[in-house]
């Protein structure tokens, strides 16, 4: 029992120690997801943001093609860098949808003009109530609907050029 | 003047990464009836800004948090209740966004932990003052 008791200390400083490194070594992954992943598309509608683009209603993702929809903004960084991924997807026949999140119409007219235009819309959700209603957590975020307007893929962050592949598949699967 | 461009250019980088439009309307604005603005602060408190993580919707300046708010202010004045707006967000982001963790199978080592450190400790003193004797 002594013994046991002398040990003790060094072996509780050792779980512990393990503990932390392993919190070093391998850090827990801190991102958001949607809940709602699996779940239909909340219904929402909103107004267009730019001249000649129409806005963007819940009812386009329930006519039974599958979707991407793309919550982005042009005052966003890894937005810019995610345009030309998006641009590729276009061209591989996949339907972009855009959310505007916080955007201006005059922003926005130039972030399209500078980084390319794949949305058949864009809706302007100006105090991001959609987003919140999508349990998205930041811009840029992907999801891709199904044709019946149920989630079935978020994608958190800017798509990389080696997801592109995936995200389609994803979009083609989703029929 | 190397470093000083540098210096710039990590500003200005900074600086638009927020957004150029004004906040809404209920995200710095106290609701006119004192009695919501006491809920929704009291619902803001245990809510979590998802894009800063450490801090709750009321202390956070990020627009999101500001958003955030914004919409508990606008559900609370339309008379909905604070445990209602609350399960919304838990809908979309899961318990991660609350700051009041239900008990579950997940949480209860979180919920009894006290309790079992306070036993652990009493046993400990006990068995200190038995020697003491």
């Amino acid at each position: 029992m002594k013994r046991v008791m002398l040990w003790l200390p060094l072996g509780v400083f050792a779980l512990l120690f393990a503990v932390v490194a392993a919190g070093l070594i391998r850090p827990a992954d801190r991102t958001v997801r949607s809940a709602l992943v699996g779940k239909p598309l909340p219904d929402f509608s909103l107004p267009a943001l730019v001249a000649g683009k129409p806005g963007l209603q819940a009812a386009t993702f329930r006519r039974g093609e599958p979707r991407l929809l793309i919550i982005f903004a042009s005052w966003c960084l890894p937005c810019i860098a995610e345009a030309p991924q998006l641009m590729r997807l276009k061209a591989m026949g996949v339907p972009i949808e855009g959310i505007a999140v916080r955007d201006t119409a005059a922003a926005m007219q130039s972030f399209l003009a500078r980084n390319g235009d794949p949305y058949a819309s864009i809706g302007s959700d100006r105090q991001s109530s959609v987003q919140l209603a999508l349990g998205s957590s930041g811009v840029p975020e992907s999801f891709v609907i199904d044709g019946q307007g149920r989630i079935v893929l978020q994608h958190v962050g800017d798509i990389r050029a080696d997801e592109v592949d995936a995200i389609a598949k994803a979009v083609r699967n989703a029929r | 003047m190397k470093r000083g461009l540098l210096f710039i250019l990590l500003f200005s980088v900074a600086a638009s990464a927020q957004t150029n439009q004004p906040p809404a309307a209920l995200a710095n604005t106290q609701l006119r009836d004192p009695a919501l603005e006491v809920k929704a602060k009291a619902l803001m408190e245990t809510l979590r800004c998802v894009v800063c993580q450490g801090q709750s919707i009321a202390d956070s300046d990020a627009d999101m948090a500001g958003d955030m708010r914004a919409l508990v202010r606008g559900r609370i004045a339309a008379g909905e209740s604070p445990d209602s707006v609350r399960a919304w967000l838990v809908d979309r982001y899961g318990d991660y966004v609350s700051y009041d963790p239900p008990l579950n199978a997940a949480t209860w080592p979180l919920w009894i932990a006290p309790f079992v450190l306070l036993a652990i400790g009493g046993w400990i003193a006990r068995a200190s003052f038995v020697r003491r004797r």
